[in-house]
């Protein structure tokens, strides 16, 4: 094989800096796997290792500060044939953490080359995630207050599959990222070199010491074999094939004659987790079915089962264009909640509207037309009022028929939610 | 359209999921996205339809990372789009710029909540329409639609994907909660749909530059990561031939580029809809939800014979000015209508010296009704 290196493009690093021997190794790594440029694609970060991609004949893609593992994932997931190669430095891993930490998790198959020398060379030598709480860097004492970050031990413990932190002069590191390119998964490799043009000016480092060091601290040497499972891409290609597709567009045609030619417009009143939207959405079906236009306007607060819910509803044989709701024809209020947040409204009601309501609730002096339901009585529960009610309201000249809003039903639900559904609703033509 | 009340079968959607069904129409293959009220519905629809058809809907760990992937898979070939509202914007930031300077084609859904910052989840406004011109570095254009109805919300992301293709730019559709989680009856079978745009490749792949122009438009052929030929993509200021450079006339020519083949266009992509009354002396200017108001207000004006013409923008950046400059002509009097406190109105009034320019417009999470237009216009 041909070296991948772009002989017009030399790397241009400070005499000593192990970022430059590094080019060569990763270069030989390449060569020795028989990867072509176009099989490869090296996705560099910001700082001294981030002009890698232009070192290289091969794919190259360079953003922004510890953003390349997302971008490689998009690459890799887009392209699972390519072998994608990131380079990122100690500064990447901080601010890229949970990038990083994502990768790890997902274990799609990608290569992280971390060039770690302990601080940020390209801007002054300030400290790091990795900068030894006892070294000298141009950050006075901050890196002496926080302990540097153990790549590995966080590789390892959010799922990398394939591990190990070696030296930039070590004799097997063209065979280690060799091994890490083959690794099928989430590879990372922690570095260790040299920084000739900040790092060394008070630190004394050699290759000897980082060797000592590493040895010292015993870490992974590769597979993970806790973390083994399948590679990303793979499972989720695998699973995606499986699944049946979730989202079905529903076509209502026109089954019925509306009796009433006049626009609608529907306001349910209640709290979350008392199906106030699926009500909304059941009339929104019973219109159409009529051959009508639908606007359904939802208003809740960010919590899930607490709270206001209230849905408003238009149904109109003519274009709608404003969707908020100002004289209303019917009003279905079921919890006090609701209630409150339309208080203003239900007190300038007039006799053309009719309001369906729970006889627990409290409601202002109205003139609106009143059908109350006493839903303990009839022993409907909470979650079931919406409905119950607006079974009741097919029962008044509201242009909504029992038909129409049978055929929402059965639209909206199938098998047991559908059955349940039908016997509330002729409960409810029973009792009233 | 004759006889389509009568005959059509509906759909029940919300506009988000009518963004995800246009995009899916459009050939987006890839998603990645953040979950976020009121944006979130986009993501659990992409989710339903990508997947089972061999494109990839994921979840990220934060919105930097959704638009990254996307990104990458962008450069990588695939047509992508991912959503979010104003928090998620903001997290954007950094990366639309880099889609811009690396010419990234990506459709980026902004469903808007009322800010600032976290602000309300729940309520809508058209609060980021300046933040999405503006938010983020080097000032460069970005192309942004503005649908007002569900059916608006489909057949303007098969637009944008169009669009982004062109044009190769990041290319937003700016709704609000108010669309995004509203459901209305609409006939898909029924909209235009424009027909599928493909970045262009180039002719000839040999000496292949990736930011190399040669045609008139301005837009540099598109090669993938991964294709047989190399491809450099780079964040940096950088030649034709994708690597850093610093030299002067290279840079400008660069920068100038990237704003001429965006706004020297808008023209070819100028979508808005009008009511023309021939006896009015004012015209409401607006977009969006709001659009939907004016419009019943309009009808009402002219029944309550008080005539007023409306013209409703569906291209809101790069700033319509032709169409803007000429629809307002006829007009002494402009009243712009906006979910915000005057955004978009700054850029009419500086296109209409000379003319009385006013402002409605309502930031309490709230639709701006018929009768606040109505007041307005008749107190004139």
């Amino acid at each position: 094989m041909n070296s991948l290196l772009n002989s017009s493009r030399p790397p241009l690093y400070c005499p000593g800096c192990s970022h430059d021997r590094m080019t060569k190794v990763l270069d030989h790594a390449l060569q020795n796997l028989g990867i072509s440029g176009h099989q490869v694609s090296i996705v560099s970060d910001i700082g001294c290792n981030g002009q890698f991609d232009t070192f290289f004949n091969t794919h190259a893609l360079h953003g922004l500060h510890g953003r390349a593992l997302t971008y490689a994932t998009g690459i890799r997931l887009a392209r699972p044939e390519l072998n994608v190669v990131v380079t990122m430095g100690d500064g990447g891993m901080g601010i890229g953490g949970a990038h990083f930490n994502a990768a790890c998790r997902r274990n799609l198959d990608l290569t992280l080359l971390v060039l770690n020398n302990f601080n940020f060379g390209m801007t002054g030598g300030q400290y790091s995630a990795t900068t030894p709480s006892d070294a000298t860097v141009g950050t006075g004492f901050l890196n002496h207050l926080e302990p540097p970050l153990n790549i590995c031990d966080m590789a390892r413990s959010t799922g990398a599959t394939f591990v190990k932190r070696i030296s930039a002069y070590h004799e097997n590191l063209t065979e280690t990222i060799e091994a890490a390119i083959t690794h099928k998964g989430m590879s990372v490799l922690d570095i260790w070199g040299i920084c000739t043009g900040r790092y060394t000016k008070k630190n004394s480092i050699t290759p000897n010491t980082i060797a000592a060091q590493i040895d010292d601290m015993k870490g992974p040497e590769g597979i993970i074999p806790e973390n083994a499972r399948p590679e990303y891409g793979k499972a989720y290609r695998k699973a995606a094939a499986e699944m049946p597709p979730t989202f079905q567009l529903k076509k209502i045609p026109k089954c019925f004659d509306f009796s009433d030619p006049h626009r609608k417009e529907i306001i349910l009143l209640g709290n979350a987790g008392q199906r106030v939207l699926t009500a909304g959405e059941l009339l929104c079906y019973a219109g159409m079915s009529a051959g009508l236009l639908v606007t359904k306007k939802d208003e809740y607060n960010i919590t899930v089962l607490r709270g206001p819910s209230i849905s408003e509803v238009i149904i109109s044989p003519d274009e709608i264009e404003y969707t908020g709701i100002k004289n209303p024809s019917v009003i279905i209020a079921i919890a006090q909640e609701g209630v409150d947040r339309r208080l203003e409204l239900l007190k300038k009601l007039t006799s053309d509207t009719l309001l369906i309501c729970g006889t627990d609730l409290k409601i202002p002096t109205t003139s609106a037309r009143v059908k109350q339901i006493d839903f303990k009585q009839l022993k409907i529960k909470s979650t079931d009022r919406a409905l119950a009610a607006i079974a009741v309201m097919t029962k008044f000249q509201t242009g909504i028929t029992n038909k129409m809003l049978q055929y929402a039903l059965e639209t909206r639900f199938k098998g047991n939610i559908l059955k349940a559904s039908l016997d509330i609703v002729s409960r409810m033509n029973e009792k009233n | 359209m004759t006889g389509r009340k009568k005959s059509v079968s509906r759909s029940l959607l919300d506009g988000n999921e009518a963004i995800a069904l246009g995009a899916f129409e459009a050939g987006c293959q890839f998603y990645a996205g953040y979950p976020i009220t009121p944006a979130t519905t986009i993501f659990n629809t992409m989710m339903g339809l990508l997947p089972p058809e061999g494109g990839i809907c994921i979840q990220c760990e934060d919105e930097i990372a959704s638009i990254g992937t996307c990104l990458g898979a962008s450069m990588a070939g695939k047509k992508v789009m991912t959503a979010t509202s104003g928090p998620g914007l903001s997290l954007y930031s950094e990366n639309i710029s880099f889609a811009i300077g690396g010419e990234i084609p990506i459709v980026i859904v902004i469903v808007q909540r009322l800010g600032p910052s976290t602000g309300i989840a729940t309520r809508g406004a058209d609060s980021d329409i300046q933040f999405i011109r503006w938010g983020c570095t080097g000032g460069l254009p970005v192309i942004t639609l503005a649908p007002s109805s569900i059916s608006d919300c489909y057949s303007l992301t098969m637009q944008a994907f169009n669009l982004a293709e062109k044009y190769r730019c990041p290319v937003f559709i700016a709704t609000n909660k108010e669309i995004g989680m509203t459901k209305e009856s609409v006939a898909l079978d029924l909209i235009e749909k424009p027909a599928i745009i493909n970045r262009r490749r180039p002719e000839n792949k040999t000496g292949y530059q990736p930011f190399a122009v040669s045609n008139p438009d301005q837009v540099p052929d598109f090669l993938p990561i991964g294709d047989e030929t190399l491809v450099r993509q780079n964040s940096l200021v950088h030649g034709p031939d994708g690597y850093i450079t610093t030299d002067p006339d290279v840079i400008s020519e660069y920068q100038k580029r990237l704003k001429r083949k965006v706004e020297s266009h808008v023209d070819e992509f100028t979508y808005y809809d009008e009511i023309a009354e021939v006896s009015a002396d004012t015209l409401l200017i607006t977009y969006g939800i709001s659009a939907r108001a004016a419009k019943e207000a309009q009808g009402r004006l002219s029944s309550l014979n008080q005539p007023v013409s409306l013209l409703v923008l569906k291209t809101l950046w790069p700033v319509p000015e032709n169409l803007i400059r000429t629809k307002a002509k006829p007009y002494r009097h402009i009243i712009t209508i906006e979910m915000n406190l005057g955004q978009y109105h700054q850029e009419i009034e500086r296109l209409l010296p000379g003319k009385q320019v006013d402002l409605i417009c309502q930031l309490d999470g709230s639709l701006i009704s018929p009768e606040t237009i109505i007041k307005e216009v008749i107190n004139e």
